[in-house]
C-alpha cells in the first residue's frame, strides 16, 4: 500500500521533494491537503503527527477514509484556530497562487509552524513566457490549464517575485529546490527560466 | 438465528435497574440523589473478546433507546436511525456492539418525571429532580459498567446526543476512544435557550398541565405547540420552501378565516399531534432544561480549551450548512478548542439544505464519514497505536 501511495506521489515531484525534507516524528500541517494521501504516507512511513486543512467536501470525505485528520476550512480565513508554534512544518503545495492574500498566509504559516514548505508554479517558466511573448495571450500550460477568466490561480508569480515577497515580509529562505525537466539541471542553473515549479523552505528570521 | 428474524433485525428492549440502596443511588448535579433508577436500553451485535468494538449511540431530545431494527415481524416502524445502524449499514452491527439507552428524565422506559417515586408511592411529576446532561451521562456510565464494557470504541450523538458525547469525553476520558459529535454545541446558545423557554411556556400555561399533575387530560395543546415551534427550528427556509412552498392544503383558495390553509400549517399540526401520542409533557420540560444548563466549559470557568485539557479521545465533528439551531460556528468552536489541546480531530461542514434535521437525513454523506472514521479508530485500537 505504501508503494501505491509513493506511486501517486511520484506524479507530483514538488510533493516528493517536500516529503524528503520532512524528518521522522515531525508535526506536520498540510494546507489544502486534498485527499490526504500525502499525510497518510508521512504518517505511515515517518510517524508524523498530521493535520490537514481542506475546503472541498469530497476531499474531506477521502481524508477521513484515509485515516488522516482533516479540518474543513478556508485558507482565506486564516489559521486563527491553530496555536502559535504548534507544528514543525507547515506545507503549502501548489496552493499559494489560489489564495486571496498569499502574504498574510505566509505570515500565518510561520506563526503556527517553525518552517514553511511551499511549492508553487513558476510563472517565469520559459513556456509561459513564450506564450505571452509570441502569442500575446495569458499562458495555458500543463500546470496552469485554466483560461484567465475562470481559474483558481488568481495570484501567479515568478520565483523572483516570491523571493522579493519573502524579503519584504522579513522571512528567511532556508532552501530553494527548483524543479524542471529531466534531471532538473537547467532548472537549478536558471530557476526563474527553467523551473516549472519550485519548493521553498522558509522560516522566521 | 432465524434468517427471517435477521432480515428484519428484531430487537428486544432491556432494562437495567440500579440505585436501590442509598450508596448506589445516582448523585445529581442539583445536589439530590436519584434512587431506583431504570435505564431502558437496546443492544445490537456482539461484544468481541477484546472488548474493542463497543459503540454507544446517544439520542436527541425526542429520541429513545430504539435506534435501529424492529420489535416484531408486524412492526413497520424501524428505530430512529435505522438507515445508519444495522448489519452492513454505516454503524455496522456485524462488526460493532452497539448500545443505545433512553436518557434519564425521558419518557421511553428510563426513569423520568412520569415514573413512580418509590418513596412516596406516587408519580414524581414536578418532584422529579432537575437533571443535567452530565447526570444523563453519569447514568450511562453505570450502564457501561453493567454491560462490562471498559472503554467505548466510539461514542456517537447528534444534537443533544452530541452534547452527551462531549460530556462523556471530558468526564470519563479513560473510557472513550473516540467521539463523533454531530450538529451539536459545547454550550446551548441564548437562541436555543429562548426556544426552549417558549416551548415550556406553551406546556406550563396549558390548563391541563396542572402543575405537572395531569392524569386523564394531558396538556396536549401545550405539548403540540412546543413541538411545532421546535420543529420549525429543525428545518430551514430552503427545505420548507422546497417541501411546501406557499401551497394550500385542502382548498385551492384562501378560506378567509384562521383555520389551516397552507400545507406548512397542516404539516406542523400533524407533527404536533403525532408527538403528543409518543412524548410526555413533563419529560419535555426536564429534558429541555437539561439542554439549557449544558455548558461543557463550565467545569473550567467557561474556558472551553481548558475544559478539554484532559480529553483522550480522537474526534469527528460534523455540522451542516443550513443548521441555524446549532450553526457550524458552534462546531468550529469545539474543533478549535480540541486543536488547542493537540487532540486529533476531523471536522466537516456538510453541504445540506435540511437544517438541523440533516443529521437524521444526510445518511449517504454522513454515513460514509462515520463508517470510515470508526473503521480507522478500530484499526488503531487493535494495532495498539493511537495516532
Amino acid at each position: 500500500m505504501v508503494e501505491k501511495l509513493k506511486q501517486e506521489l511520484a506524479k507530483r515531484p514538488d510533493l516528493l521533494a517536500i516529503y524528503k525534507l520532512i524528518p521522522h516524528n515531525a508535526r506536520v500541517l498540510d494546507l489544502g491537503c486534498g485527499n490526504g494521501i500525502f499525510l497518510r504516507l508521512l504518517k505511515k512511513e515517518k510517524d508524523a503527527k498530521c493535520l490537514g486543512l481542506e475546503l472541498d467536501q469530497e476531499s474531506i470525505i477521502e481524508c477521513i477514509d484515509n485515516g488522516v485528520p482533516v479540518i474543513h476550512s478556508d485558507l482565506d480565513q486564516g489559521l486563527k484556530f491553530v496555536n502559535n508554534n504548534s507544528f514543525d512544518y507547515v506545507v503549502l503545495s501548489e496552493t499559494l497562487q489560489a489564495v486571496h492574500r498569499p502574504d498574510l498566509l505566509i505570515n500565518e504559516m510561520l506563526r503556527v509552524g517553525k518552517q514553511g514548505l511551499i511549492s508553487f508554479i513558476n510563472f517565469g517558466y520559459l513556456p509561459s513566457r513564450i506564450q505571452l511573448l509570441l502569442k500575446g495571450t495569458m499562458p495555458e500550460t500543463k500546470t496552469l490549464p485554466n483560461p484567465w477568466y475562470n481559474t483558481p490561480n488568481i495570484h501567479l508569480a515568478t520565483i523572483i517575485d516570491f523571493r522579493n515577497l519573502c524579503h519584504m515580509l522579513g522571512v528567511k529562505i532556508v532552501k530553494e529546490i527548483p524543479l524542471g525537466r529531466g534531471d532538473h539541471s537547467f532548472a537549478k542553473a536558471m530557476p526563474n527560466l527553467f523551473a516549472s515549479t519550485c519548493v521553498f523552505v522558509i522560516a522566521r528570521r | 438465528m432465524d434468517s427471517k428474524i435477521k432480515d428484519k433485525n428484531l430487537v428486544i428492549p432491556q432494562d437495567f435497574l440500579f440505585g436501590e440502596t442509598e450508596e448506589d443511588a445516582l448523585p445529581l448535579d442539583c445536589g439530590r440523589k436519584l434512587s431506583n433508577v431504570n435505564i431502558r436500553y437496546e443492544t445490537y451485535g456482539e461484544l468481541d473478546a477484546t472488548g474493542s468494538n463497543a459503540v454507544l449511540i446517544l439520542h436527541a431530545l425526542s429520541g429513545n433507546a430504539h435506534v435501529s431494527g424492529y420489535y416484531s415481524e408486524d412492526d413497520h416502524k424501524p428505530g430512529w436511525w435505522h438507515e445508519m445502524v444495522g448489519p452492513g449499514r454505516p454503524i455496522d452491527t456485524d462488526k460493532y456492539f452497539v448500545v443505545c439507552s433512553n436518557v434519564i428524565g425521558g419518557c421511553s422506559g428510563s426513569t423520568g418525571p412520569r415514573s413512580l417515586n418509590m418513596a412516596t408511592g406516587k408519580l414524581y411529576n414536578m418532584d422529579f429532580p432537575v437533571i443535567t446532561i452530565a447526570d444523563m451521562v453519569r447514568a450511562q456510565f453505570r450502564l457501561m459498567k453493567h454491560l462490562k464494557i471498559e472503554k467505548w470504541l466510539s461514542i456517537i450523538g447528534g444534537s443533544m446526543g452530541g452534547m452527551q458525547a462531549l460530556e462523556w469525553a471530558t468526564a470519563y476520558p479513560e473510557h472513550v476512544h473516540s467521539v463523533i459529535a454531530i450538529a451539536c454545541t459545547a454550550r446551548l446558545s441564548p437562541q436555543g435557550i429562548a426556544f426552549d423557554w417558549v416551548g415550556r411556556e406553551a406546556i406550563m400555561t396549558d390548563i391541563n398541565w396542572q402543575n405537572g399533575e395531569y392524569y386523564e387530560k394531558v396538556p396536549e395543546n401545550g405539548l403540540s405547540t412546543a413541538r411545532m415551534l421546535a420543529h420549525i427550528t429543525y428545518l430551514s427556509d430552503e427545505s420548507m420552501s422546497r417541501k411546501f412552498g406557499r401551497g394550500l392544503q385542502e382548498k385551492d383558495q384562501y378560506s378567509f378565516d384562521f383555520s389551516r390553509n397552507f400545507a406548512v400549517e397542516s404539516y406542523l399540526q400533524y407533527q404536533g399531534a403525532r408527538f403528543v401520542e409518543r412524548f410526555d409533557a413533563n419529560s419535555y420540560l426536564y429534558i429541555t432544561r437539561a439542554m439549557d444548563y449544558f455548558d461543557v466549559s463550565e467545569r473550567a470557568g467557561g474556558n472551553l480549551s481548558a475544559a478539554f485539557a484532559g480529553v483522550k479521545s480522537s474526534f469527528l465533528v460534523v455540522s451542516f450548512t443550513s443548521d441555524w439551531l446549532f450553526p457550524s460556528a458552534q462546531s468550529r468552536e469545539i474543533v478549535s478548542a480540541l486543536v488547542n489541546n493537540d487532540i486529533e480531530v476531523s471536522f466537516c461542514e456538510i453541504e445540506s439544505s435540511y437544517g438541523h434535521d440533516a443529521f437524521l437525513l444526510e445518511i449517504d454523506t454522513l454515513g460514509k464519514m462515520v463508517a470510515d472514521f470508526i473503521r480507522n479508530r478500530h484499526q488503531e485500537w487493535k494495532h495498539g497505536r493511537k495516532t
